[in-house]
C-alpha cells in the first residue's frame, strides 16, 4: 500500500466524553476520524488499533491559538519554533499563529515562508505565520500583505502586535486592503501617546506604587475608532487581548450594530489583577497590563456571552535576564501555552460560566474561523481531520516553569495549583502527546 | 522590621520607635565626640543608581556616627549603566558581606525587589525609588514636625505622635515619592493631610489615599494649617503640558511672598514652611519664604542624619531584628525632665 | 527538709524594702567617706534601675550634707550603644543620657547600677563615659553583686554580695519603675528566681 501522506497509525480512543457530553469511542485512522460509536472495541474497523483508555477524559477539538510569540527568527534565546510548538502540543494545541514581531519582522513573503517551513519541519502543530501590517512594524507604510497572503504560508491574519497601528489612515487602508484576500487585521489596541512610559494599569494601585499609569482609555479609544473604521470600509477587524470592561462594552455595542468585529482575551486577563504588581515582580508585567477585578469579571462575562469570541494566549516567552531586573526595565509578557487550558477551566468552567462545548468554541472553532483555517477547529465528526485533545478535568497540578517545554520561565502562575491536564494531543491523526508527556512529532517532519 | 521600604506598612509603634530613637541619636550630634560604637565592624553599602549627593552624605554621616564601615557604590557610570542587572549588582554586594544596603534608584520598586528577591541577605533601606517612596525623608519630616509641636506645647517629644496636626503638601504630587511617603506616615501618626496641586499633577487613584485633595492653595491656607510642605516642581514639566507656564504655576500653586504675608494676616503665627530640597526658588517657593523664621529647611537636613542613624541602628543591631521596647518610655523619664538636669542634647 | 518548706525553685526574696534602704544608707556613707566629703561628687545611674538608685543615694547624701542639692549631683548614663552584644541580642532601644549641668569633667563620678554580674555593662559604661567627658576618677556602686564576672571589674561599694548560680535570675524591683498603679505599699525588693 502506498500513499502520498505518511501513515499515522490507527488509534481507538475508548469512552471519552465528547465535548463534555456522552462517552463514546473514536477511531482515528490515516489522519481522520474514521468512526465514532458507543463501543467500537472488537469491531473489524478497530482491528490492530492502538487502544487509548479515555474514560473520565474529555475529548475536545485541538486548540487553535491566534496569538503566539514563537520568537524565531531572531530571538532564539527566548524561544524557537521547535520549543514553542512542543509547548503548544503539551498545552493541547494543534495550531498556533506565530506573531510577526520577530527579527527580521515577518513583513515579507520570505520571512513568513521561513516560519511556515520551520513549523512544518518541527511537526508538533500547524504553524500559521501572522504577517506584519506595516513594514518593520514601523507604522509608516503597508507591508506586502498580498504577497504574504499568496505565499506558501497563506497568511490571513495581519498584525503589528506589540505595537498599535495608531495612524487612523493607515489602519483604514489596511482594513480595506485585506478584503481582497479575505484577511483580517488583528489590532493591538494601545494609543501610543496615552501610554508613553506606561508600566501598569492606571488607578488605585499605580498611584500608590509610583508606576506610570496605563489608562483603560488608551485601549478603549482605539477599539472605538477601529470598529467605526471597520464599519465604514466594510471589513473584518479582530481585537487582540481585550483587557478592560470598557472595551467589552464597545465591542458589545459594535456587534449589536452588525459590525464585523471579533475579539480575544488572554487566560491571564481572566484571572490575574493589578494587585499582583504590588510585589514589583516583573513576571506580572504584561501588555496590556493586568487590570482591576471589575475588568476580570467583565471579561469572563463577555467570553461566556460571546461578546469576546476567543481565547488567545499571547504566549510571550522571555529569557530570565529580561525579567530579573527593575520593573521599568523588564520585558512585557508571560508564557501561556502550557497553562491556557487549565486557567480557562479554572476561571470559566469551574465557575459555571461555560461548558466544555463552549470551551471548544472559544479555543478551537472560533479562532480557526477567524484565521480561515480549513482543517483546524473542525467538529469531532466522522471524516474530519483528527486534530483533537484528551483532557483529564479532575487532575490537579502545580505549575513549575522549570519543567515546561517552552524556553520561557516567565509564567505568572508559577507555584499555583491548577485543574485539568492534557493527557493526549492528536495532530492530524498522530499523537504528539501521550500519557501527558511529549510523544513524537508528526511523521516525516525533521525534528 | 527587617527592611525599610515604604511608610505604607510602617506601624504607629514602629514609627514612634524610630522617631524616639532619633531623638537619642540627635543628642549624639551635639556632643564633642559625635560617634557611637554601636555598628562597629558592620558594613553599610550606599548603592546609588541615581545622583543624590545630599541623601548619600546624610546616610554616610549617619552610618559613620554609628561606627559602621561605609562603601559608596555609585552605580551611575559604573558597570550598572552598561547593562549589569540589579541581580548581578545585588550578588556582588552579598559577596562583599554587606549588612545593610541603602539603595537609591530611579525605578519604582527596585528596593522592594532587592529585599524580596532572595539575592541578598542584608537589610534594605529605601533611600528613594522612582516616584514611589522615600521613607527616611518622610520620617525626618515627621521628626521635624513633632519637635515643633513639642516646642510649642513645652513638652517632650518622646513617645508623641502628630494627632490633630494639619499638614498641607503642595506641588507635583504625581511625580513625588516624598509626598507618597508623607501621606501614609503622617496619617499613621494622626495628622490630617491635604494635598494641593494642579489636577494634572495628581495621580489617578489619589481619591483612595488617606488624605484630602484640593486645587486651591489659598482656601486651604485660610482654613488653618500647622505645616506647609512645598514639593519641588521641575520646570520641564511645562513642556509636557502639566501646566501652561512657570509663571502661572507659581502664581496659583507656589508659596510666594503674598502667601507668606497671608499667614500673618490669618493669625497662623506658628505655621512652619517645609521643603525636602533642593528648592527651586521663585518657582514653588519664594526666597523670602525659604529664608523666613518659619522655614524648617535646614532643620530638616540636620534631622535627616538623626533619623537615618535611628533607622540604621534599629535595622542592623539585633540578631533577630525583633521589635525593641520603645525608647525613652522609662517611668523615670518625667522625673528626669522634672529635675534641674540639663538634657544632654 | 521540713514539709512546709518552700519548693526549691520558688522565687525567694533576698532583700526586703528595709534591707534595700539600709544598704543604700550604708553605701551613701561609704561614698562620702571614700570621697572625703561631697566635693565634686556626681552619681550617674545606668538605665533603667540604676538611675532611681542614684537618685536615692543623692538624697541620702544631701540629708547628711546640707550643702548638697540632691538633684544637681545626679544624672543618667545610657550604655546601650556601647554594649558588646548588640549584634547578638534583640534590638535594644537607646535610653536618654542626661548629665548634671556641671558636666563631668574633673568630677568624681560614681556609676550606680542595680546588679553587677558579668561586668560587661560597666565596661560599656566606661566607654560611654569617655565620649561625654573626662572625670578625675570613676567609682562603682551596686545594690547587688551576684558574682560570675567575665571582665576584670569590681565594685567599690556593694549593698549585698549574693552568691548565685548562673542559671538563676536576680530581679530588682523598685517603686519608681515597678510600682503597679492602684496598689498600696512598696514593691522594693530583690528576688532570686530559679532558671528554666
Amino acid at each position: 500500500m502506498s500513499t502520498a501522506t505518511p501513515t499515522t497509525g490507527t488509534y481507538l480512543i475508548r469512552q471519552a466524553s465528547v465535548l463534555g457530553g456522552d462517552a463514546a469511542d473514536l477511531l482515528i485512522r490515516e489522519g481522520v476520524i474514521a468512526e465514532i460509536g458507543a463501543d467500537l472495541l472488537g469491531t473489524p474497523a478497530a482491528a490492530g488499533a492502538t487502544v487509548i483508555e479515555a474514560e473520565g477524559l474529555v475529548a475536545l477539538p485541538g486548540m487553535v491559538d491566534l496569538h503566539t510569540h514563537l520568537r524565531e527568527p531572531g530571538r532564539e534565546d527566548a524561544e524557537t519554533v521547535e520549543t514553542g510548538t512542543r509547548a503548544a502540543a503539551l498545552g493541547g494545541f494543534t495550531s498556533v499563529h506565530a506573531m510577526a514581531n520577530s527579527s527580521p519582522v515577518a513583513d515579507t513573503a520570505g520571512v513568513v515562508e521561513q516560519v511556515y517551513s520551520l513549523g512544518k519541519e518541527s511537526g508538533w502543530v500547524d504553524v500559521r505565520p501572522v504577517g506584519a501590517v506595516t513594514v518593520g512594524l514601523a507604522g509608516k507604510q503597508l507591508a506586502e500583505l498580498g504577497a504574504m497572503a499568496d505565499s506558501r504560508a497563506r497568511v490571513r491574519v495581519f498584525s503589528d502586535d506589540g505595537i498599535c497601528v495608531s495612524d487612523p489612515v493607515l489602519m483604514r487602508r489596511a482594513l480595506e486592503y485585506v478584503k481582497a484576500f479575505d484577511g483580517v487585521i488583528a489590532q493591538h489596541a494601545q494609543e501610543p501617546r496615552l501610554t508613553e512610559g506606561a508600566q501598569m494599569n492606571e488607578g488605585k494601585v499605580s498611584s500608590v506604587l509610583g508606576l506610570a499609569g496605563w489608562p483603560a482609555v488608551a485601549e478603549e479609544s482605539i477599539i472605538a475608532r477601529d470598529v467605526l473604521l471597520a464599519q465604514h470600509v466594510g471589513s473584518r477587524l479582530h481585537v487582540c487581548h481585550v483587557s478592560t470592561a470598557g472595551s467589552v462594552e464597545i465591542i458589545r455595542w459594535a456587534k449589536a450594530r452588525g459590525i464585523n468585529v471579533t475579539a480575544e482575551v488572554t487566560p491571564h486577563h481572566l484571572w490575574l489583577t493589578e494587585e499582583l504588581v504590588r510585589s514589583y515582580n516583573p513576571v506580572y508585567k504584561v501588555n496590556p497590563p493586568l487590570r482591576a477585578d471589575e475588568d476580570v469579571q467583565a471579561l469572563r462575562a463577555a467570553l461566556a456571552d460571546g461578546t469576546i469570541d476567543i481565547i488567545g494566549t499571547d504566549h510571550a516567552p522571555h529569557p530570565d535576564e529580561a525579567k530579573a531586573c527593575e520593573w521599568a526595565q523588564a520585558a512585557m509578557g508571560m508564557t501561556g501555552l502550557e497553562t491556557a487550558l487549565s486557567v480557562v477551566q479554572h476561571t470559566m468552567i469551574e465557575t459555571g460560566l461555560m461548558s466544555w462545548a463552549d470551551f471548544a468554541r472559544v479555543t478551537s472553532f472560533a479562532p480557526a474561523a477567524i484565521g480561515r483555517l480549513a482543517d483546524q477547529g473542525r467538529p469531532l465528526e466522522v471524516g474530519e481531520p483528527a486534530n483533537l485533545v484528551l483532557v483529564d478535568p479532575a487532575a490537579r497540578w502545580t505549575v513549575d516553569p522549570a519543567k515546561m517545554a517552552t524556553k520561557g520561565r516567565n509564567s505568572p502562575f508559577a507555584g499555583r495549583e491548577l485543574p485539568g491536564a492534557v493527557k493526549a494531543t492528536f495532530f492530524r491523526g498522530h499523537p504528539t502527546v501521550l500519557d501527558g508527556v511529549l510523544n513524537t512529532p508528526y511523521p516525516g517532519s525533521a525534528s | 522590621m527587617r527592611h525599610l521600604l515604604s511608610t505604607e506598612d510602617l506601624s504607629l509603634e514602629n514609627a514612634v520607635r524610630i522617631l524616639d530613637t532619633a531623638e537619642e541619636m540627635a543628642a549624639v550630634g551635639e556632643r564633642e565626640v559625635k560617634k557611637l560604637p554601636a555598628l562597629r565592624g558592620r558594613t553599610v553599602v550606599n548603592l546609588f543608581f541615581e545622583d543624590s549627593t545630599r541623601t548619600r552624605i546624610s546616610f554616610e554621616a549617619a552610618a559613620k556616627r554609628l561606627s559602621a564601615d561605609v562603601i559608596n557604590f555609585a552605580a551611575k557610570g559604573s558597570s550598572v549603566s552598561k547593562g549589569e542587572s540589579l541581580k548581578d549588582t545585588a550578588q556582588t554586594l552579598e559577596a562583599m558581606s554587606a549588612d545593610a544596603v541603602v539603595i537609591r534608584h530611579w525605578a519604582s520598586g527596585a528596593p522592594a525587589q532587592l529585599a524580596n528577591s532572595g539575592w541578598i541577605d542584608a537589610a534594605v533601606i529605601n533611600a528613594g525609588d522612582g516616584t514611589h517612596a522615600h521613607p527616611t525623608q518622610a520620617l525626618l519630616d515627621a521628626f521635624t514636625m513633632r519637635r515643633h509641636l513639642a516646642k510649642l506645647a513645652g513638652t517632650s517629644s518622646i513617645g508623641a505622635d502628630l494627632t490633630g496636626m494639619r499638614v498641607v503638601i503642595a506641588g507635583d504630587v504625581l511625580h513625588s515619592r516624598v509626598a507618597r511617603s508623607n501621606v501614609w506616615l503622617l496619617k499613621t501618626l494622626g495628622a490630617e493631610v491635604t494635598l494641593v496641586a494642579p489636577p494634572t499633577l495628581l495621580p489617578i487613584g489619589v481619591e483612595y489615599w488617606p488624605c484630602k485633595v484640593s486645587y486651591d492653595l489659598d482656601s486651604v491656607l485660610a482654613s488653618g494649617v500647622d505645616a506647609v510642605m512645598m514639593l519641588r516642581v521641575q520646570a520641564e514639566r511645562m513642556n509636557d503640558s502639566f501646566f501652561p507656564s512657570t509663571r502661572e504655576y507659581s502664581r496659583r500653586w507656589g508659596f510666594d511672598d503674598a502667601r507668606l504675608a497671608k499667614l500673618d494676616t490669618l493669625g497662623l503665627k506658628d505655621t512652619i514652611i517645609m521643603h525636602p530640597g533642593p528648592m527651586n526658588r521663585g518657582l514653588e517657593i519664594s526666597s523670602a519664604a525659604a529664608d523666613s523664621p518659619r522655614s524648617t529647611v535646614l532643620a530638616q537636613v540636620r534631622n535627616g542624619v538623626s533619623v537615618r542613624m535611628a533607622t540604621l541602628y534599629l535595622l542592623m543591631s539585633g540578631e533577630l531584628r525583633e521589635n525593641a521596647p520603645a525608647a525613652g518610655t522609662t517611668p523615670n523619664e518625667t522625673t528626669l525632665n522634672g529635675t534641674t538636669l540639663k538634657e544632654f542634647a | 527538709m521540713s514539709s512546709n518548706a518552700a519548693p526549691a525553685n520558688a522565687p525567694r526574696v533576698v532583700l526586703s524594702a528595709a534591707d534595700i534602704d539600709r544598704a543604700l544608707t550604708r553605701i551613701a556613707y561609704e561614698i562620702l567617706e571614700a570621697n572625703k566629703g561631697s566635693k565634686d561628687l556626681l552619681l550617674l545611674g545606668i538605665p533603667r534601675r540604676g538611675f532611681p538608685l542614684a537618685q536615692r543615694l543623692a538624697r541620702k547624701i544631701a540629708a547628711t550634707d546640707p550643702t548638697v542639692d540632691a538633684a544637681a549631683i545626679v544624672g543618667q548614663l545610657d550604655v546601650t550603644m556601647f554594649r558588646d552584644d548588640l549584634a547578638h541580642q534583640p534590638t535594644r532601644a537607646p535610653q536618654r543620657t542626661a548629665l548634671p549641668a556641671s558636666g563631668i569633667d574633673e568630677k568624681i563620678v560614681v556609676l550606680v547600677d542595680d546588679v553587677l554580674y558579668s561586668g560587661r555593662t560597666i565596661r560599656a559604661a566606661l566607654d560611654a563615659l569617655v565620649d561625654v567627658g573626662r572625670p578625675r576618677a570613676v567609682r562603682l556602686a551596686v545594690l547587688v553583686d551576684r558574682g560570675h564576672r567575665e571582665l576584670p571589674i569590681r565594685a567599690d561599694h556593694v549593698g549585698k554580695n549574693l552568691p548565685t548560680s548562673s542559671s538563676e535570675k536576680v530581679r530588682v524591683r523598685l517603686d519608681e519603675i515597678d510600682a503597679v498603679a492602684g496598689q498600696e505599699g512598696t514593691v522594693d525588693s530583690v528576688i532570686i528566681e530559679a532558671g528554666a
